[in-house]
Protein backbone atom coordinates (compact mmCIF):
# COMPACT_ATOMS: atom_id res chain seq x y z
CA UNK A 1 0.00 0.00 0.00
CA UNK A 2 1.05 3.70 -0.64
CA UNK A 3 1.44 5.87 2.09
CA UNK A 4 -1.80 7.77 0.51
CA UNK A 5 -3.29 4.34 0.47
CA UNK A 6 -2.74 3.95 4.61
CA UNK A 7 -3.64 6.74 4.88
CA UNK A 8 -7.27 6.38 3.59
CA UNK A 9 -7.67 3.20 5.85
CA UNK A 10 -7.23 5.25 8.80
CA UNK A 11 -9.42 7.79 8.01
CA UNK A 12 -12.21 5.44 7.22
CA UNK A 13 -11.20 3.52 10.15
CA UNK A 14 -11.60 6.21 12.44
CA UNK A 15 -15.00 6.65 10.65
CA UNK A 16 -16.05 3.74 12.62
CA UNK A 17 -16.23 6.15 15.74
CA UNK A 18 -18.48 8.88 16.49
CA UNK A 19 -17.88 9.24 20.09
CA UNK A 20 -14.75 11.37 20.83
CA UNK A 21 -13.68 8.84 23.84
CA UNK A 22 -14.22 5.78 21.49
CA UNK A 23 -11.55 7.40 18.90
CA UNK A 24 -9.39 7.89 22.29
CA UNK A 25 -9.90 4.76 23.51
CA UNK A 26 -8.71 2.86 19.76
CA UNK A 27 -5.76 5.22 19.72
CA UNK A 28 -4.36 4.61 23.73
CA UNK A 29 -5.07 0.61 22.02
CA UNK A 30 -2.83 1.52 19.27
CA UNK A 31 -0.25 3.22 21.38
CA UNK A 32 0.27 -0.38 22.66
CA UNK A 33 1.00 -2.13 19.78
CA UNK A 34 3.77 0.34 18.30
CA UNK A 35 7.20 -1.19 17.76
CA UNK A 36 9.07 -0.24 20.79
CA UNK A 37 12.24 1.38 20.36
CA UNK A 38 15.15 -0.87 20.90
CA UNK A 39 16.72 -0.07 24.41
CA UNK A 40 20.05 0.24 23.27
CA UNK A 41 18.25 3.99 20.52
CA UNK A 42 16.32 4.64 23.53
CA UNK A 43 18.89 7.77 24.75
CA UNK A 44 19.30 10.97 24.13
CA UNK A 45 20.55 10.95 20.73
CA UNK A 46 17.24 9.56 19.84
CA UNK A 47 14.92 12.17 21.96
CA UNK A 48 12.83 14.40 20.76
CA UNK A 49 11.71 16.53 23.57
CA UNK A 50 8.65 18.13 24.27
CA UNK A 51 7.50 20.25 26.50
CA UNK A 52 4.43 18.17 27.68
CA UNK A 53 5.28 14.44 26.53
CA UNK A 54 8.32 13.25 25.13
CA UNK A 55 9.37 11.15 22.03
CA UNK A 56 12.04 8.61 20.98
CA UNK A 57 12.72 7.76 17.52
CA UNK A 58 14.85 5.68 15.68
CA UNK A 59 15.32 5.27 11.77
CA UNK A 60 16.83 1.83 10.09
CA UNK A 61 17.73 1.64 6.23
CA UNK A 62 16.25 -1.50 4.65
CA UNK A 63 17.32 -0.97 0.87
CA UNK A 64 15.89 2.16 -0.29
CA UNK A 65 13.21 2.36 2.56
CA UNK A 66 13.64 2.92 6.23
CA UNK A 67 11.78 1.17 9.33
CA UNK A 68 10.83 3.20 11.63
CA UNK A 69 10.70 2.16 15.82
CA UNK A 70 9.75 4.66 18.40
CA UNK A 71 8.62 5.39 22.32
CA UNK A 72 6.95 7.71 24.08
CA UNK A 73 6.68 8.39 27.83
CA UNK A 74 2.47 9.35 27.19
CA UNK A 75 0.08 6.44 25.51
CA UNK A 76 -1.58 8.84 23.36
CA UNK A 77 1.34 10.31 21.99
CA UNK A 78 2.58 6.55 21.65
CA UNK A 79 -0.80 5.86 19.74
CA UNK A 80 -0.22 8.77 17.24
CA UNK A 81 3.08 7.70 17.11
CA UNK A 82 2.18 4.58 16.11
CA UNK A 83 -0.65 5.97 13.17
CA UNK A 84 2.22 7.74 11.69
CA UNK A 85 4.59 4.93 11.66
CA UNK A 86 2.01 2.72 9.85
CA UNK A 87 1.35 5.46 7.31
CA UNK A 88 5.00 5.90 6.40
CA UNK A 89 7.02 2.56 8.02
CA UNK A 90 8.91 0.73 5.21
CA UNK A 91 7.87 3.15 2.55
CA UNK A 92 10.38 4.21 -0.36
CA UNK A 93 12.37 6.84 1.32
CA UNK A 94 11.66 9.66 -1.58
CA UNK A 95 8.03 9.43 -0.65
CA UNK A 96 8.55 9.57 3.37
CA UNK A 97 10.49 12.69 2.52
CA UNK A 98 7.77 14.40 0.29
CA UNK A 99 4.51 12.98 2.53
CA UNK A 100 1.69 14.61 2.66
CA UNK A 101 -0.08 13.69 6.03
CA UNK A 102 -3.10 15.03 5.72
CA UNK A 103 -4.79 12.04 7.58
CA UNK A 104 -4.31 13.39 10.87
CA UNK A 105 -6.56 16.24 10.09
CA UNK A 106 -8.90 14.41 8.13
CA UNK A 107 -9.25 12.27 11.54
CA UNK A 108 -10.14 15.58 13.76
CA UNK A 109 -6.26 14.83 15.65
CA UNK A 110 -4.74 18.13 14.31
CA UNK A 111 -4.31 19.93 17.37
CA UNK A 112 -1.74 17.33 18.41
CA UNK A 113 0.31 18.51 16.10
CA UNK A 114 0.02 21.72 17.01
CA UNK A 115 3.05 23.67 18.21
CA UNK A 116 1.24 24.70 21.56
CA UNK A 117 1.11 21.54 22.36
CA UNK A 118 4.46 20.58 22.57
CA UNK A 119 4.31 17.34 22.77
CA UNK A 120 7.24 16.27 20.62
CA UNK A 121 4.83 14.98 18.14
CA UNK A 122 5.29 17.86 15.21
CA UNK A 123 9.33 17.51 15.72
CA UNK A 124 8.68 13.96 15.36
CA UNK A 125 7.20 14.25 12.19
CA UNK A 126 10.06 16.30 10.83
CA UNK A 127 12.38 14.06 11.62
CA UNK A 128 10.41 11.38 10.45
CA UNK A 129 10.72 13.14 6.99
CA UNK A 130 13.95 14.61 7.54
CA UNK A 131 15.81 11.27 7.60
CA UNK A 132 13.83 10.18 4.72
CA UNK A 133 15.40 13.16 2.60
CA UNK A 134 18.66 11.91 4.16
CA UNK A 135 18.34 8.70 2.82
CA UNK A 136 17.06 9.05 -0.29
CA UNK A 137 20.34 11.90 -0.99
CA UNK A 138 22.67 8.89 -0.03
CA UNK A 139 20.82 6.57 -2.64
CA UNK A 140 21.09 9.52 -5.10
CA UNK A 141 24.69 9.45 -4.18
CA UNK A 142 25.51 5.83 -4.48
CA UNK A 143 23.81 5.31 -8.07
CA UNK A 144 25.24 8.67 -9.11
CA UNK A 145 28.80 8.07 -7.21
CA UNK B 1 -20.77 33.59 46.36
CA UNK B 2 -22.76 31.03 43.98
CA UNK B 3 -24.38 33.70 42.20
CA UNK B 4 -20.83 35.06 41.16
CA UNK B 5 -20.63 32.38 38.16
CA UNK B 6 -23.43 34.01 36.90
CA UNK B 7 -21.36 37.00 36.71
CA UNK B 8 -19.12 34.90 34.13
CA UNK B 9 -20.47 34.99 30.28
CA UNK B 10 -17.77 32.15 29.55
CA UNK B 11 -19.01 29.50 32.04
CA UNK B 12 -22.05 29.25 29.90
CA UNK B 13 -20.48 27.94 27.03
CA UNK B 14 -19.52 24.43 25.97
CA UNK B 15 -16.02 22.54 24.94
CA UNK B 16 -16.27 19.69 23.00
CA UNK B 17 -20.02 19.56 22.94
CA UNK B 18 -19.93 19.27 26.67
CA UNK B 19 -20.75 21.98 29.50
CA UNK B 20 -17.14 23.97 30.29
CA UNK B 21 -15.49 22.94 33.43
CA UNK B 22 -12.71 25.86 34.09
CA UNK B 23 -10.05 24.36 36.26
CA UNK B 24 -7.29 26.35 34.54
CA UNK B 25 -8.16 29.70 37.26
CA UNK B 26 -4.38 29.62 38.34
CA UNK B 27 -3.33 29.80 34.68
CA UNK B 28 -5.46 33.06 34.35
CA UNK B 29 -9.13 33.59 35.21
CA UNK B 30 -12.05 34.43 33.43
CA UNK B 31 -13.51 37.45 33.39
CA UNK B 32 -16.57 38.85 34.80
CA UNK B 33 -19.57 40.95 32.85
CA UNK B 34 -18.12 44.20 35.49
CA UNK B 35 -14.97 44.29 33.65
CA UNK B 36 -15.94 43.33 30.40
CA UNK B 37 -18.36 46.67 31.23
CA UNK B 38 -15.86 49.27 32.48
CA UNK B 39 -13.44 48.31 29.78
CA UNK B 40 -16.15 48.57 26.95
CA UNK B 41 -17.80 51.87 28.78
CA UNK B 42 -13.77 53.44 28.60
CA UNK B 43 -13.35 52.77 24.85
CA UNK B 44 -16.87 54.58 24.17
CA UNK B 45 -17.20 57.10 26.40
CA UNK B 46 -13.88 57.81 28.32
CA UNK B 47 -10.57 57.10 26.10
CA UNK B 48 -7.85 59.71 24.88
CA UNK B 49 -4.39 59.65 25.82
CA UNK B 50 -3.33 60.49 29.42
CA UNK B 51 -1.75 62.89 31.09
CA UNK B 52 -1.29 64.76 27.88
CA UNK B 53 -3.95 66.76 26.67
CA UNK B 54 -5.74 70.06 27.54
CA UNK B 55 -9.44 68.64 26.61
CA UNK B 56 -11.89 67.49 29.15
CA UNK B 57 -12.06 64.22 27.41
CA UNK B 58 -8.15 63.48 28.29
CA UNK B 59 -8.40 64.86 31.68
CA UNK B 60 -11.21 61.97 32.23
CA UNK B 61 -9.38 59.30 30.79
CA UNK B 62 -6.15 59.98 32.98
CA UNK B 63 -8.93 60.47 36.13
CA UNK B 64 -10.09 57.30 35.02
CA UNK B 65 -6.58 55.71 34.80
CA UNK B 66 -5.82 57.27 37.75
CA UNK B 67 -8.21 56.32 40.25
CA UNK B 68 -7.69 52.64 39.18
CA UNK B 69 -4.04 53.03 40.30
CA UNK B 70 -5.64 54.42 43.66
CA UNK B 71 -7.65 51.05 43.51
CA UNK B 72 -4.65 49.06 43.88
CA UNK B 73 -2.91 50.91 46.11
CA UNK B 74 -6.18 50.38 48.48
CA UNK B 75 -6.28 46.49 47.50
CA UNK B 76 -2.80 45.89 49.07
CA UNK B 77 -2.55 48.30 51.16
CA UNK B 78 -0.09 50.47 50.33
CA UNK B 79 1.32 53.72 52.05
CA UNK B 80 -0.12 55.82 48.79
CA UNK B 81 -0.92 55.29 45.31
CA UNK B 82 2.53 56.67 44.02
CA UNK B 83 3.87 52.97 45.04
CA UNK B 84 2.11 51.57 42.45
CA UNK B 85 3.28 50.60 39.44
CA UNK B 86 1.76 49.80 36.35
CA UNK B 87 3.63 46.52 34.54
CA UNK B 88 2.61 44.17 32.13
CA UNK B 89 1.76 41.57 34.49
CA UNK B 90 3.86 39.71 37.59
CA UNK B 91 7.06 38.64 35.08
CA UNK B 92 7.60 42.77 33.88
CA UNK B 93 7.62 43.59 37.36
CA UNK B 94 9.93 41.13 38.68
CA UNK B 95 12.58 42.16 35.38
CA UNK B 96 11.87 45.93 36.25
CA UNK B 97 13.34 45.02 39.99
CA UNK B 98 15.85 42.92 38.36
CA UNK B 99 17.16 45.07 36.01
CA UNK B 100 16.91 48.81 37.98
CA UNK B 101 17.34 47.69 41.51
CA UNK B 102 19.36 45.16 40.27
CA UNK B 103 21.98 47.83 38.95
CA UNK B 104 23.26 47.96 41.89
CA UNK B 105 24.39 44.22 42.82
CA UNK B 106 28.49 43.36 42.35
CA UNK B 107 30.36 40.16 42.10
CA UNK B 108 30.42 38.76 46.04
CA UNK B 109 26.55 39.50 46.70
CA UNK B 110 23.98 36.87 46.68
CA UNK B 111 20.11 36.96 45.55
CA UNK B 112 18.11 34.08 47.46
CA UNK B 113 15.27 32.48 45.40
CA UNK B 114 12.78 29.06 46.55
CA UNK B 115 13.26 25.87 44.35
CA UNK B 116 9.30 26.40 44.10
CA UNK B 117 9.22 29.71 41.90
CA UNK B 118 7.54 30.06 38.53
CA UNK B 119 10.25 30.41 36.23
CA UNK B 120 9.57 34.17 35.88
CA UNK B 121 10.74 34.50 39.35
CA UNK B 122 14.24 32.86 38.68
CA UNK B 123 15.32 33.80 35.33
CA UNK B 124 15.47 37.38 35.25
CA UNK B 125 17.54 36.78 38.76
CA UNK B 126 20.29 34.19 36.83
CA UNK B 127 20.07 36.70 34.15
CA UNK B 128 21.16 39.93 36.87
CA UNK B 129 23.82 37.13 38.25
CA UNK B 130 25.47 37.10 34.49
CA UNK B 131 25.72 40.50 34.61
CA UNK B 132 26.53 41.32 37.62
CA UNK B 133 28.33 38.41 39.09
CA UNK B 134 26.31 38.03 41.65
CA UNK B 135 25.28 34.43 43.05
CA UNK B 136 21.85 32.99 42.89
CA UNK B 137 21.20 30.56 45.50
CA UNK B 138 18.41 28.57 45.92
CA UNK B 139 16.11 27.77 49.39
CA UNK B 140 14.81 23.72 49.59
CA UNK B 141 11.72 22.75 49.51
CA UNK B 142 9.72 19.95 52.18
CA UNK B 143 8.66 16.48 50.43
CA UNK B 144 4.77 18.21 51.71
CA UNK B 145 5.95 21.16 49.06
CA UNK B 146 6.64 23.84 52.83
CA UNK B 147 9.81 26.44 52.55
CA UNK B 148 12.84 24.16 54.41
CA UNK B 149 12.92 27.45 56.65
CA UNK B 150 15.58 26.29 58.64
CA UNK B 151 17.50 25.81 55.89
CA UNK B 152 16.71 29.41 55.00
CA UNK B 153 17.95 31.06 57.91
CA UNK B 154 20.99 29.22 56.96
CA UNK B 155 21.29 30.34 53.75
CA UNK B 156 20.80 34.39 54.79
CA UNK B 157 24.01 36.33 55.63
CA UNK B 158 25.56 39.50 55.31
CA UNK B 159 26.43 38.95 51.21
CA UNK B 160 22.30 38.13 50.39
CA UNK B 161 21.22 41.96 48.92
CA UNK B 162 18.19 40.52 47.57
CA UNK B 163 15.10 37.54 48.73
CA UNK B 164 12.77 37.08 46.32
CA UNK B 165 9.77 34.48 46.77
CA UNK B 166 6.80 33.17 46.02
CA UNK B 167 3.71 34.03 47.98
CA UNK B 168 1.69 31.49 46.37
CA UNK B 169 2.82 28.74 44.72
CA UNK B 170 1.61 27.98 41.32
CA UNK B 171 2.46 24.45 41.04
CA UNK B 172 1.88 23.43 44.59
CA UNK B 173 -1.19 25.36 46.02
CA UNK B 174 1.72 26.21 49.40
CA UNK B 175 0.91 29.60 51.45
CA UNK B 176 4.41 30.74 52.19
CA UNK B 177 5.18 32.61 55.23
CA UNK B 178 5.90 35.43 53.71
CA UNK B 179 5.87 38.32 56.46
CA UNK B 180 7.94 36.05 58.75
CA UNK B 181 10.62 35.48 55.46
CA UNK B 182 10.73 39.13 55.12
CA UNK B 183 11.74 39.35 58.65
CA UNK B 184 14.16 37.60 58.60
CA UNK B 185 15.94 38.61 55.57
CA UNK B 186 15.74 42.61 57.07
CA UNK B 187 17.48 41.24 59.82
CA UNK B 188 20.54 41.00 57.12
CA UNK B 189 19.60 44.41 55.23
CA UNK B 190 17.95 42.15 51.96
CA UNK B 191 15.31 43.73 49.97
CA UNK B 192 12.45 42.20 49.64
CA UNK B 193 10.43 40.88 46.64
CA UNK B 194 7.24 39.13 46.82
CA UNK B 195 5.51 37.22 43.97
CA UNK B 196 2.15 38.09 44.44
CA UNK B 197 0.61 36.20 41.12
CA UNK B 198 -1.46 33.48 42.91
CA UNK B 199 -2.13 35.09 46.10
CA UNK B 200 -3.76 38.57 45.25
CA UNK B 201 -6.96 36.75 43.32
CA UNK B 202 -7.27 34.31 46.59
CA UNK B 203 -7.08 36.58 49.80
CA UNK B 204 -6.49 40.03 51.16
CA UNK B 205 -2.88 41.45 50.53
CA UNK B 206 -1.40 43.68 53.22
CA UNK B 207 2.10 44.40 51.80
CA UNK B 208 2.80 46.78 55.07
CA UNK B 209 1.73 43.78 57.44
CA UNK B 210 3.54 41.60 55.30
CA UNK B 211 6.50 44.37 55.16
CA UNK B 212 8.41 43.34 51.64
CA UNK B 213 9.86 46.24 49.72
CA UNK B 214 8.13 45.07 46.25
CA UNK B 215 5.20 42.92 45.50
CA UNK B 216 4.67 42.06 41.82
CA UNK B 217 1.28 40.17 41.04
CA UNK B 218 -0.71 39.70 37.23
CA UNK B 219 -4.44 41.61 37.15
CA UNK B 220 -5.20 38.68 34.21
CA UNK B 221 -5.22 36.21 36.91
CA UNK B 222 -7.53 38.15 39.17
CA UNK B 223 -10.46 39.09 37.00
CA UNK B 224 -8.71 41.55 34.85
CA UNK B 225 -7.60 41.99 31.27
CA UNK B 226 -4.74 40.13 30.12
CA UNK B 227 -1.10 42.74 29.91
CA UNK B 228 -1.66 44.91 33.05
CA UNK B 229 -0.32 43.81 36.10
CA UNK B 230 1.16 45.82 39.47
CA UNK B 231 4.62 46.21 40.85
CA UNK B 232 3.72 47.90 44.65
CA UNK B 233 7.33 48.68 45.59
CA UNK B 234 8.26 50.75 48.81
CA UNK B 235 8.61 54.71 47.90
CA UNK B 236 12.16 55.26 49.63
CA UNK B 237 13.75 52.38 47.50
CA UNK B 238 12.05 53.40 44.10
CA UNK B 239 12.92 57.08 44.44
CA UNK B 240 16.17 55.56 44.44
CA UNK B 241 16.30 53.00 41.70
CA UNK B 242 17.33 54.23 38.30
CA UNK B 243 14.61 54.00 35.51
CA UNK B 244 13.67 51.20 34.17
CA UNK B 245 12.96 51.93 30.24
CA UNK B 246 13.30 55.02 28.15
CA UNK B 247 10.81 57.38 26.41
CA UNK B 248 7.94 59.44 26.53
CA UNK B 249 6.28 60.01 30.32
CA UNK B 250 9.00 58.62 32.14
CA UNK B 251 11.21 62.23 31.90
CA UNK B 252 10.99 65.70 33.33
CA UNK B 253 12.64 67.54 30.94
CA UNK B 254 14.89 65.95 27.89
CA UNK B 255 17.45 67.92 26.10
CA UNK B 256 20.82 66.68 24.34
CA UNK B 257 22.61 67.76 26.82
CA UNK B 258 20.79 65.64 29.38
CA UNK B 259 17.45 64.32 30.46
CA UNK B 260 16.10 64.50 33.75
CA UNK B 261 13.49 61.83 34.75
CA UNK B 262 9.67 62.15 36.45
CA UNK B 263 9.14 61.37 39.36
CA UNK B 264 7.91 58.19 40.71
CA UNK B 265 5.71 56.23 39.65
CA UNK B 266 6.02 57.86 36.40
CA UNK B 267 9.53 57.09 35.97
CA UNK B 268 9.07 53.49 35.35
CA UNK B 269 6.00 54.15 32.83
CA UNK B 270 7.73 54.64 29.95
CA UNK B 271 5.01 55.55 26.48
CA UNK B 272 1.41 55.34 26.59
CA UNK B 273 0.50 53.03 29.41
CA UNK B 274 -2.05 50.11 29.06
CA UNK B 275 -5.00 52.51 29.86
CA UNK B 276 -7.82 49.80 29.64
CA UNK B 277 -5.85 47.55 31.37
CA UNK B 278 -5.40 49.55 34.19
CA UNK B 279 -9.42 50.38 34.09
CA UNK B 280 -10.64 46.76 33.71
CA UNK B 281 -7.57 45.71 36.03
CA UNK B 282 -9.34 48.45 38.83
CA UNK B 283 -12.93 47.14 37.98
CA UNK B 284 -11.64 44.18 38.44
CA UNK B 285 -10.22 44.71 42.31
CA UNK B 286 -13.68 46.45 43.14
CA UNK B 287 -15.65 43.51 41.95
CA UNK B 288 -13.20 41.34 44.22
CA UNK B 289 -13.76 43.74 46.75
CA UNK B 290 -17.62 43.60 46.43
CA UNK B 291 -17.30 40.13 46.70
CA UNK B 292 -15.07 40.44 49.53
CA UNK B 293 -11.35 38.45 49.75
CA UNK B 294 -12.25 36.91 53.15
CA UNK B 295 -15.49 35.23 52.05
CA UNK B 296 -13.68 34.79 48.21
CA UNK B 297 -10.89 32.66 50.81
CA UNK B 298 -13.47 30.75 52.67
CA UNK B 299 -15.63 29.65 49.94
CA UNK B 300 -12.41 28.42 48.02
CA UNK B 301 -10.52 26.50 51.02
CA UNK B 302 -13.80 24.76 51.48
CA UNK B 303 -13.86 24.01 47.20
CA UNK B 304 -10.11 22.59 47.72
CA UNK B 305 -10.77 20.49 51.03
CA UNK B 306 -13.83 19.08 48.88
CA UNK B 307 -12.02 17.94 46.08
CA UNK B 308 -8.84 16.73 47.75
CA UNK B 309 -11.28 14.42 49.89
CA UNK B 310 -12.80 13.32 46.45
CA UNK B 311 -10.14 13.07 44.15
CA UNK B 312 -8.17 11.30 46.79
CA UNK B 313 -10.52 8.26 46.92
CA UNK B 314 -9.16 7.46 43.30
CA UNK B 315 -7.31 4.44 43.39
CA UNK B 316 -3.59 5.49 42.84
CA UNK B 317 -3.86 9.21 42.59
CA UNK B 318 -1.54 11.46 44.37
CA UNK B 319 -1.64 14.65 45.67
CA UNK B 320 1.22 16.82 44.85
CA UNK B 321 2.09 19.43 47.21
CA UNK B 322 0.16 18.84 50.69
CA UNK B 323 1.07 21.58 52.70
CA UNK B 324 -0.94 22.29 55.62
CA UNK B 325 -1.68 26.02 54.46
CA UNK B 326 -2.79 26.21 50.58
CA UNK B 327 -5.35 27.71 48.26
CA UNK B 328 -6.92 26.31 45.32
CA UNK B 329 -4.35 24.34 43.21
CA UNK B 330 -4.90 20.55 43.26
CA UNK B 331 -1.88 19.28 41.03
CA UNK B 332 -2.11 15.33 41.08
CA UNK B 333 -0.52 12.17 39.82
CA UNK B 334 -2.20 9.03 39.32
CA UNK B 335 0.33 5.50 38.84
CA UNK B 336 0.93 4.36 35.58
CA UNK B 337 -0.53 7.31 33.51
CA UNK B 338 1.26 10.64 32.58
CA UNK B 339 -0.56 13.71 33.11
CA UNK B 340 -0.29 14.75 28.89
CA UNK B 341 -2.65 11.44 28.56
CA UNK B 342 -5.18 12.30 32.03
CA UNK B 343 -5.24 15.87 30.56
CA UNK B 344 -6.03 14.75 27.11
CA UNK B 345 -9.20 12.74 28.22
CA UNK B 346 -10.42 15.48 30.80
CA UNK B 347 -10.45 18.35 27.60
CA UNK B 348 -12.30 16.12 25.85
CA UNK B 349 -14.82 15.22 28.74
CA UNK B 350 -15.08 19.04 28.82
CA UNK B 351 -13.12 20.06 31.16
CA UNK B 352 -10.14 21.99 31.60
CA UNK B 353 -7.06 21.75 33.66
CA UNK B 354 -3.48 22.32 32.59
CA UNK B 355 -0.73 19.22 32.53
CA UNK B 356 2.93 19.36 32.39
CA UNK B 357 5.86 21.02 34.51
CA UNK B 358 3.20 24.38 35.12
CA UNK B 359 6.70 26.18 34.07
CA UNK B 360 8.63 25.17 37.55
CA UNK B 361 10.80 22.46 36.24
CA UNK B 362 13.50 22.77 39.03
CA UNK B 363 11.16 22.03 40.94
CA UNK B 364 9.17 18.81 38.71
CA UNK B 365 13.14 18.04 38.90
CA UNK B 366 13.21 18.15 42.83
CA UNK B 367 10.02 15.25 43.30
CA UNK B 368 11.72 13.71 40.11
CA UNK B 369 8.15 13.66 38.02
CA UNK B 370 7.33 14.91 34.75
CA UNK B 371 4.87 17.12 35.60
CA UNK B 372 1.28 16.99 37.27
CA UNK B 373 -2.06 17.51 36.41
CA UNK B 374 -3.13 20.60 37.45
CA UNK B 375 -7.00 21.49 38.77
CA UNK B 376 -6.84 25.34 40.22
CA UNK B 377 -10.10 26.33 41.44
CA UNK B 378 -11.92 29.65 41.53
CA UNK B 379 -14.94 31.01 43.76
CA UNK B 380 -17.26 30.87 40.50
CA UNK B 381 -16.20 26.83 40.44
CA UNK B 382 -18.48 24.55 42.63
CA UNK B 383 -19.02 21.08 44.00
CA UNK B 384 -20.77 20.28 40.93
CA UNK B 385 -17.51 21.26 39.18
CA UNK B 386 -15.96 19.19 41.57
CA UNK B 387 -17.65 15.97 40.57
CA UNK B 388 -17.52 16.61 37.19
CA UNK B 389 -13.32 16.86 37.42
CA UNK B 390 -13.46 13.17 39.47
CA UNK B 391 -15.98 11.04 37.14
CA UNK B 392 -13.69 12.43 34.28
CA UNK B 393 -10.38 11.69 35.56
CA UNK B 394 -11.74 7.95 36.90
CA UNK B 395 -12.53 7.47 33.46
CA UNK B 396 -9.79 8.54 31.73
CA UNK B 397 -7.84 6.30 34.32
CA UNK B 398 -9.93 2.97 32.93
CA UNK B 399 -9.12 3.82 29.77
CA UNK B 400 -5.38 4.59 30.63
CA UNK B 401 -4.47 1.39 32.66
Amino acid sequence: MTIQERQQEIVEEFGLFDDWMDKYEHIIELGKSLPLIDSQHKNDEHLIRGCQSQVWLHAEPVEDRLQFTADSDAIITKGLISLMVRVLDKQPARDIATANLNFIDNIGLHDHLSPTRSNGLRSMVRQMKLYGVAQAAKQDFSSHG
Amino acid sequence: MARAREDFPILTDSMNDQPLVFLDSAASSQKPRQVLDAIEHYYEHTHANVHRGVYDLSQRATETFEQARKTMATYVNAYDEHEIIWVRGCTEGINLVASSYGQRLQKGDEILVSHMEHHSNIVPWQMLCERSGAELRVIPVTDAGELNLEAYRELLNERTRIVSVVHVSNALGTINPVAEITRLAHGQDAVVLIDGAQAAPHQEVDVQSIGCDFYAFSGHKMCGPTGQGVLWGRRSILESMPPYHGGGEMIERVSFSGTTYNTVPFKFEAGTPNIAGAVGLGAAADYLASLGLPAIEAFETELLNYATKQMSSIDGLRVVGTAANKHSVLSFLVADTHPYDIGTLLDKQGVAVRTGHHCCQPLMEHYGIPGTVRASFAFYNNHEDVDRLVAATQRAVRMLR
